[in-house]
C-alpha cells in the first residue's frame, strides 16, 4: 500500500470508529449534527473541496460531486449516520479500487520491466564502467556479465552462454549462444560472461521497441472503451437531472392533488438516485479488464497494440497464413536426389553446387549443404544467372544447366517433370538430362495443431504462397488448411486478402499471420495483422496489430482464447453494472432501496467488477 | 518530437482531466495520458521547448487535479 491509501486506511478506520459509538449515544438536534460533523468531515474533506474545485471549473458531474451533493443532502434531511455512512463507503471503494488497479499495474509492469538502466563498457585497464545506453554507439563492444541484462541488440564477439529470453518470448527453456550469435537486448545472460558488439542504437533496439509499443497501447481504444467512456458521459448528467425531476415532480403533483407534498420523502429518493448514479464500476472495470487482458497476453509472449485489436480477434472468422516461415521453417533441404542413368547422388550434386557456387538462393544453399562443402571455384567459368529460372556454367569445362522446367524447356532438353512436393531443380550437362534434386521447406511442429486448434473454434484457415502449386499443395493438405492460393506475388498476397475480407461474414474479423519479411504491406491491409518471430524485424513490428514474440503458431489459437476471454469479461462487467444500477434506480424511486443499500450496491458492484477485471490477467490455463 | 513522463494519479476520470489540460497547453500538439501505465506521451509542436512546455503542462494539470504528479 502507498503512503496515500494508508492514510485513506487510517481516515476510515478513525470515522467507522466514531461512526460506530455515535450509533450509541443518544443524539438529538445540535449537539447531534456537531457530532457527526467530526466523522464526516474526516473522511469526507477532500471529496467535499474536489466537488468545489470541479464547480469551479464549470465540470461539475463527476464522481465527486455527485457524493458530496447526496451527503450534504443527507445531512441536510437530518441523516447524519446515512450522510458519513455513504461517504465512508464511497472511500472504502475507492481505496479498493485504487489498491487493486496499483496491484494489477505492478504485476504488468514487472513484466515490462525489460529496461535495462545501464550497459557496461571495459576500458583499456580491464575495468568495467557502467554508461548509459543511451549512449552508447553503433559498434562498441559491450560487456554483460551474467545476471545483467543485454541492454542493446548485437553479436557476440567472445564468450559463450545461456540467455533467459522469457521477458521478450514467454519461452522458459534458456538459449544458448556463442560466439557469432546475434543476440537480442531484453534478455538476461544466465551463465558466462559475454562481449557483445552492439549492431543498434539502443532507441532501436528491441527492447525499447517493445516497451514503445506496450506504452502506446492504451492510446487505440476499443469500441467497448470508447462505449463506456460515452456512457458515462451521458449517464451522469442524465441522472442527476432525473434526480431533480423526482425530487420535484411527484410533490407538485402531490400539491396539485390536495395532499401534502412529502417533500422530505422525495428528497430522500432523489439523494438514493444520486449515491446509485455514480458510474465508478464501469468506467475502472472496461478499460482495467482491457488491460488485464493485454497484459496476460504478453506473459504469453504476444504483444497486442491495443484494446481494439484484442476485440477484433474475439471476433476472427478466418485466419490467413503465409507459407513460408509461418507455418513452415522457411529453411529448406534437399529431401531426395534423382540421379538419371550414368549419373550417381554425389556427381549431382557436385554439378548443381558448383554452377550455383555464387548463388545465394535459399534453394542453392542448401544444395550446396547437401553437397557438404563448397564447390571448386577453379572448376566453374562462364557463369549466367538466368532470372527467375537457373543458371547456366561451364563446370569442368562442360556445359551445364541448372534451373526450373522453364529453363530446360529454353534449352531444348528432354527431361523427365518431377511431382514430388517441394521445388524441383533440373539438371542437364552436355545438352543431356543429367536428373533433378527436390529441395523442400520442413513444417513447423506446432503447426498441424494450430490449424486444427483454429478448425474446431469454427475459424477458417488460408494459406497464401508464392510457392508452386505441388508444394503449396502439399502443405495445405498435411495441416488441413481450409483453402490454399499459391504462386502468388507480394502484390497478389494484398488483393487475395482483399478478397477474403469481402468474402466473409458482416462482423467477423480477418486476421493475417505472416513472418514479417516483405508482408508489410499485407499486414496492415488485415483487420488484424500479426507478426510471428518478429523480434529483429522492425518492418513487421511497425505494421502488424499484434505481435508473436516467437515463432510459435499455436500462440495464435492462444491469443483468439485469450481474446474471447477477455471480451466475455467486459460484456459481464457492462450487463452486471448496468443491470445492477437500473434495477437499484427503479427500487429507489420506488422508496424500497435506501441510501444503505444504494452505497452497498454501488460499492459491491464495483468490487466485483474490478475482482472479475483482474481475471482476464490469467491466461495460463487458455 | 515525442516524449513519454511517468505521471502519479489517482483516477481514471483524472487522468482524462489531465489530458484535456496538457492538450490545451500552448505547444502541445498531442497528448495521451495512459492512466493504467501511469505514462503521459506528449508530441510538442515544432521549435517548442519541451522542458519550458512541460512546466507549464504540469501547472495546468496541477490547476484541474491538484494531487496530480508528472516526473519530469
Amino acid at each position: 500500500m502507498s503512503k496515500k491509501q494508508k492514510k485513506v486506511l487510517r481516515r476510515i478506520v478513525i470515522s467507522a470508529i466514531l461512526l460506530i459509538g455515535l450509533h450509541f449515544i443518544n443524539t438529538d438536534g445540535r449537539t447531534g449534527f456537531v457530532l457527526y460533523m467530526i466523522p464526516y468531515l474526516i473522511i469526507g474533506y477532500d471529496i467535499l473541496k474536489k466537488a468545489a474545485y470541479g464547480v469551479k471549473n464549470l465540470q461539475p458531474f463527476d464522481e465527486n460531486f455527485l457524493m458530496a451533493a447526496a451527503t450534504v443532502g443527507a445531512v441536510c434531511l437530518g441523516e447524519y449516520s446515512e450522510g458519513v455512512a455513504v461517504m465512508l463507503f464511497y472511500q472504502i471503494g475507492e481505496l479498493f479500487q485504487s489498491y487493486a488497479v496499483g496491484k494489477s499495474r505492478r504485476s504488468i509492469s514487472e513484466l515490462m520491466d525489460i529496461r535495462p538502466d545501464c550497459a557496461y563498457i571495459e576500458n583499456e585497464n580491464g575495468e568495467i564502467e557502467s554508461v548509459d545506453p543511451d549512449d552508447v554507439a553503433v559498434g562498441t563492444i559491450i560487456t554483460v556479465r551474467p545476471g545483467d541484462r543485454i541492454p542493446i541488440d548485437g553479436t557476440v564477439i567472445e564468450g559463450s552462454s545461456s540467455l533467459n529470453t522469457s521477458a521478450l518470448t514467454g519461452e522458459s527453456v534458456p538459449r544458448n549462444v556463442a560466439e557469432g550469435d546475434a543476440v537480442i537486448s531484453g534478455c538476461i545472460n544466465l551463465s558466462g560472461k559475454l562481449h557483445i558488439r552492439t549492431d543498434k542504437e539502443f532507441g532501436e533496439s528491441t527492447v525499447s521497441r517493445i516497451l514503445e509499443l506496450v506504452e502506446n497501447a492504451g492510446s487505440r481504444k476499443s469500441r467497448s472503451e470508447n462505449f463506456i467512456s460515452r456512457f458515462a458521459y451521458y449517464y451522469t448528467p442524465a441522472v442527476c437531472g432525473l434526480a431533480l425531476l423526482l425530487m420535484v415532480l411527484p410533490p407538485l403533483f402531490n400539491i396539485v392533488q390536495g395532499n401534502a407534498p412529502g417533500f422530505g420523502t422525495w428528497v430522500y429518493r432523489a439523494l438514493t438516485f444520486l449515491v446509485i448514479s455514480c458510474p465508478c464500476a464501469l468506467v475502472i472495470s472496461i478499460p482495467l479488464t482491457f488491460f488485464a487482458g493485454i497484459g496476460g497476453a504478453g506473459k504469453a509472449g504476444v504483444l497486442v497494440k491495443g484494446s481494439v485489436f484484442l476485440e477484433a480477434l474475439s471476433k476472427v472468422g478466418t485466419v490467413v497464413f503465409d507459407k513460408t516461415g509461418t507455418l513452415t521453417e522457411g529453411v529448406f533441404e534437399v529431401s531426395d536426389v534423382l540421379p538419371e542413368e550414368g549419373y550417381d547422388r554425389e556427381r549431382l550434386l557436385g554439378i548443381a553446387a558448383a554452377a550455383e557456387l555464387y548463388s545465394t538462393h535459399p534453394v542453392s544453399r542448401s544444395i550446396e549443404r547437401a553437397f557438404g562443402k563448397r564447390a571448386d571455384a577453379a572448376a566453374v567459368s562462364d557463369v549466367r544467372e538466368i532470372g527467375g529460372k537457373g543458371v547456366m556454367a561451364r563446370v569442368n569445362g562442360r556445359e551445364v544447366y541448372v534451373g526450373n522446367a522453364v529453363l530446360m524447356k529454353d534449352a531444348g532438353i528432354i527431361f523427365n517433370s518431377c511431382s514430388l512436393p517441394g521445388t524441383i531443380v533440373y539438371i542437364a550437362e552436355e545438352g543431356k538430362y543429367a536428373g533433378c534434386i527436390v529441395v523442400s521447406d520442413r513444417i513447423k511442429k506446432n503447426s498441424l495443431a494450430a490449424i486444427s486448434e483454429l478448425s474446431k473454434t469454427g475459424i477458417r484457415t488460408v494459406m497464401l504462397t508464392g510457392d508452386v502449386k505441388s508444394a503449396a499443395e502439399a502443405v495445405a493438405f498435411e495441416l488441413g488448411v481450409n483453402e490454399v492460393r499459391y504462386e502468388l506475388l507480394p502484390e497478389d498476397k494484398v488483393s487475395e486478402l482483399e478478397r477474403i475480407i469481402d468474402a466473409q461474414p458482416q462482423g467477423r474479423k480477418t486476421a493475417f499471420a505472416g513472418d514479417g519479411i516483405n508482408d508489410a504491406p499485407v499486414l496492415s491491409r488485415a483487420d488484424i495483422g500479426i507478426a510471428m518471430g518478429a523480434l529483429g524485424s522492425d518492418a513487421a513490428i511497425e505494421a502488424a496489430d499484434i505481435v508473436l514474440m516467437d515463432d510459435d503458431p499455436l500462440k495464435i489459437p492462444k491469443a483468439v482464447r485469450i481474446s474471447k476471454k477477455c471480451m466475455a469479461i467486459v460484456y459481464e462487467n457492462i450487463w452486471f453494472a448496468i443491470g445492477i444500477k437500473i434495477l437499484c434506480l427503479i427500487l429507489g424511486a420506488m422508496g424500497i432501496a435506501d441510501m444503505w443499500a444504494a452505497i452497498f450496491a454501488d460499492v459491491g458492484v464495483m468490487v466485483i467488477a474490478v475482482l472479475n477485471a483482474i481475471r482476464a490477467l490469467s491466461v495460463s490455463k487458455l | 518530437m515525442k516524449k513519454t513522463y511517468k505521471i502519479e494519479v489517482d483516477c481514471a476520470n483524472c487522468a482524462n482531466k489531465m489530458e484535456n489540460a496538457a492538450k490545451k497547453t500552448a505547444g502541445v500538439k498531442a497528448c495521451t495520458v495512459n492512466f493504467m501505465a501511469l505514462k503521459m506521451n506528449v508530441e510538442f509542436e515544432e521549435g517548442a521547448d519541451a522542458k519550458a512546455v512541460m512546466q507549464e503542462v504540469l501547472k495546468s494539470c496541477k490547476k484541474v487535479e491538484e494531487d496530480c504528479e508528472i516526473y519530469l
